[in-house]
C-alpha cells in the first residue's frame, strides 16, 4: 500500500518550476542574514534585533512548508517525515514562541538559533540550487555536510535555552491555556505542552543527528548504507 | 505422480536458505512453510513471507503448488515479517485497558484528583450512565473477539500490540479523566440531549452487534471464504442496501452518541480518529468487494450511505 502511493510519487516535475522556488528561499535567508549582520553592526547590540526581522522571519518560514510538499512528492531526495519535524518544530518556534513571549526576544538564545538556521538554510540552498544546475563545487558539499556536526548542536541549545527562558512567563500569564471547569469538559495547560515539547527533543535530536551522519558518510564517503527496510 | 523440487531463497540476499525434494505437486503453501519451518526454527509460519518474486505479493497459505507459474523446480522468495502475535492476543489486550482504566477514573482511585476526591463519586447522573455505557461496549468487544469473530488472519507483527494499546488505553485515559472529573459539566440541554444520545448509542450498539453476527454467519467455522453480505431478517442489517460495511457505521454512530452524552471534547477527537481510520478501513474493504465480485451491488458506499 504504501510502497504503491511513494511509487506513484516519484513524478519527476519540470527542473524549472523547481529552480524557481530554490531562488527565492535562498534569497530571503539571505536578505535576512544581510539585515542580521547589518542591525548589529549599526546598533552594536542583539537587542531590538529579533523585532526588527521579525515578519520577514514569519513569512517565508511558514512558506518552508512547500518544502515538506516537495519532499513528498519525490521532487527532493529527502525524507518527509525527517523535513516534515523539522519544519513543525521551527514553524512552532517562530509562532508560538517568539512571537507570542514577547519578554524573551532580546535573548541571546534567540539569536544563537536564528544565526544557526541561517546559515543551515544558507548552505543547504547552495547545495541544492548547485546540484540542479549539475555544477556543485566541493566546499559546498563539504560545508552542507560537515557544518551541521556544530551547527545542529547549537541550533538546539539555543532553542531549547529559549523555550526554557519563556517557561516562566507562560506559567505566570497563563496563556494558551483553557482550565476546568468548561462546557467542553477539556483543559489545556501550555506550561507542561512546552515542557513535553522540549523532551521530545531527546528521542527526536538524535534520530535527526543520526540520519545526516548516515548521509554524510554515503556522500562524503562513499559508503554504501543498507537501509532497514519495512 | 512426478515430484517437484522446491527452493527457497532470501528475498533480500538472493542466499539459498533451503532445498526441499520430492514435494508432492498438490502441497500447499502453507505445508512448505512448515517444511521450511522444520530447518529454521526460528522461522514458524506465520512470520514467513513466502512469493514468486522478491518484490511481489505474498502467497497465499491455500495456494497449491502445480496450479502455480513455477517449472518443476520451483524458486520462492522468503521475507521475515518480524515476531507476530495473535489478532485474538491483540484484541483481547487492547480492550481490557480501557474498560479497567475508565473504572479506576470512574472510582477515582488515589493520585488521579485531588486527595480530598479519592473514591468520591460523581454528583451528575450522567456520569454514571456514561461509566455504564463506555463498560458494556468494551465487554461487548470482548465477548465478540471471544464468541463472534472469524478471524482471515491468524497473526499481525508483534510491534501492532504497542501501537494499537497506546492508542486504545492513552485515549481511554484522556476520556475517563475529564469525563469522571469533580469539575465535570453535564451537557447543556439536560435530560432531552441525554436521553436522545442514549437511543443513538443503544441503536447502534444492536445494530453493530447484528452486523457481526450477520458477518460470522457468511463464514463456516474454520474456514477464509469470502462472500458478498446482504441483509437479512433483521431490519439492523437492512443497511447492507446502502453500505458495505456497516459495522464501523454504526460504530461511528455509537461513538457520536457517548460524545453527545458526555458532551467531551477528548470524546469528540476520540470519535473523529476513529471515524478517519474506519473510513480509510471502509475504503479498502469496498475496493477489494468490487475488485473480488464482478456482481457487487452498485447502491452500495463504504461507509455513509451516498456519502463516503
Amino acid at each position: 500500500h504504501y510502497e504503491e502511493a511513494y511509487g506513484e510519487a516519484r513524478l519527476k516535475c519540470p527542473h524549472v518550476a523547481l529552480k524557481q522556488h530554490r531562488k527565492p528561499g535562498f534569497f530571503w535567508w539571505l536578505v535576512l542574514a544581510m539585515a542580521m549582520m547589518r542591525f548589529y553592526i549599526q546598533k552594536g547590540t542583539h537587542k531590538g534585533l529579533y523585532r526588527s526581522i521579525a515578519r520577514t522571519l514569519k513569512f517565508f518560514q511558514t512558506f518552508a512548508l512547500l518544502e515538506v510538499g516537495h519532499c513528498a512528492l519525490g521532487i527532493v531526495r529527502t525524507s518527509v517525515i525527517v523535513t516534515g519535524v523539522q519544519v513543525c518544530s521551527r514553524i512552532f518556534m517562530v509562532w508560538f514562541v517568539t512571537n507570542s513571549i514577547r519578554q524573551i526576544q532580546n535573548e541571546e538564545s534567540v539569536i544563537l538559533f536564528l544565526v544557526v538556521w541561517t546559515m543551515t538554510e544558507i548552505t543547504r540552498y547552495s547545495y541544492y540550487t548547485f546540484n540542479l544546475l549539475h555544477h556543485l563545487p566541493y566546499f559546498i558539499k563539504w560545508a552542507r555536510y560537515n557544518l551541521f556536526i556544530v551547527l545542529y548542536p547549537l541550533g538546539v541549545a539555543g532553542e531549547l535555552l529559549t523555550i526554557y527562558a519563556a517557561l516562566p512567563f507562560v506559567r505566570r500569564s497563563g496563556m494558551y491555556s483553557m482550565r476546568l471547569p468548561n462546557k467542553y469538559n477539556v483543559s489545556f495547560d501550555y506550561y507542561y505542552c512546552l515542557i513535553v515539547f522540549m523532551l521530545s527533543y531527546i528521542p527526536l535530536f538524535p534520530q535527526l543527528f543520526f540520519h545526516m551522519l548516515r548521509q554524510r558518510r554515503r556522500v562524503l564517503h562513499g559508503e554504501v548504507i543498507v537501509e532497514k527496510d519495512d | 505422480m512426478k515430484h517437484y523440487e522446491v527452493e527457497i531463497l532470501d528475498a533480500k540476499t538472493k542466499d539459498k536458505l533451503c532445498f526441499l525434494d520430492k514435494v508432492e505437486p498438490n502441497a500447499t503453501i502453507g505445508e512448505i512453510k512448515s517444511m521450511f519451518h522444520k530447518s529454521h526454527p526460528q522461522w514458524y509460519p506465520a512470520r514467513q513471507s513466502i512469493r514468486l518474486d522478491p518484490k511481489g505479493k505474498s502467497l497465499k497459505d491455500e495456494d497449491v503448488l502445480q496450479h502455480l507459474p513455477v517449472g518443476t523446480t520451483a524458486t520462492f522468495y522468503f521475507r521475515d515479517l518480524g515476531a507476530q502475535i495473535s489478532w485474538v492476543t491483540v484484541f483481547l489486550t487492547e480492550y481490557t485497558g480501557p474498560l479497567v482504566l475508565y473504572l479506576m477514573f470512574y472510582f477515582r482511585v488515589s493520585f488521579i484528583y485531588a486527595p480530598k476526591y479519592d473514591f468520591t463519586t460523581s454528583k451528575h447522573w450522567v456520569v454514571h450512565l456514561a461509566c455504564m455505557c463506555h463498560s458494556f461496549h468494551f465487554m461487548k468487544r470482548l465477548l465478540e473477539t471471544l464468541f463472534v469473530h472469524r478471524f482471515s488472519h491468524g497473526t499481525m507483527p508483534l510491534r501492532n500490540i504497542f501501537k494499537n494499546c497506546t492508542y486504545y488505553w492513552g485515549f481511554a485515559a484522556w476520556m475517563a479523566y475529564y469525563v469522571n472529573h469533580p469539575l465535570y459539566t453535564p451537557p447543556i440541554y439536560g435530560e432531552q440531549q441525554i436521553r436522545l444520545a442514549l437511543i443513538i448509542f443503544l441503536f447502534c450498539q444492536i445494530g453493530n452487534f447484528s452486523i457481526h453476527i450477520a458477518l460470522r454467519n457468511l463464514r463456516p467455522p474454520g474456514s477464509k471464504t469470502r462472500k458478498i453480505p446482504y441483509p437479512t431478517k433483521n431490519p439492523f442489517t437492512w443497511i447492507f442496501l446502502l453500505v458495505s460495511c456497516p459495522n464501523y457505521t454504526y460504530e461511528l454512530g455509537a461513538w457520536f452518541g457517548f460524545t453527545l452524552m458526555t458532551q467531551c471534547l477528548p470524546v469528540a477527537f476520540f470519535t473523529l480518529v476513529g471515524f478517519i481510520q474506519m473510513t480509510v478501513w471502509a475504503k479498502g474493504k469496498h475496493r477489494s468487494y468490487l475488485k473480488e465480485f464482478r456482481d457487487y451491488p452498485p447502491l452500495r458506499s463504504p461507509i455513509l450511505p451516498f456519502i463516503l
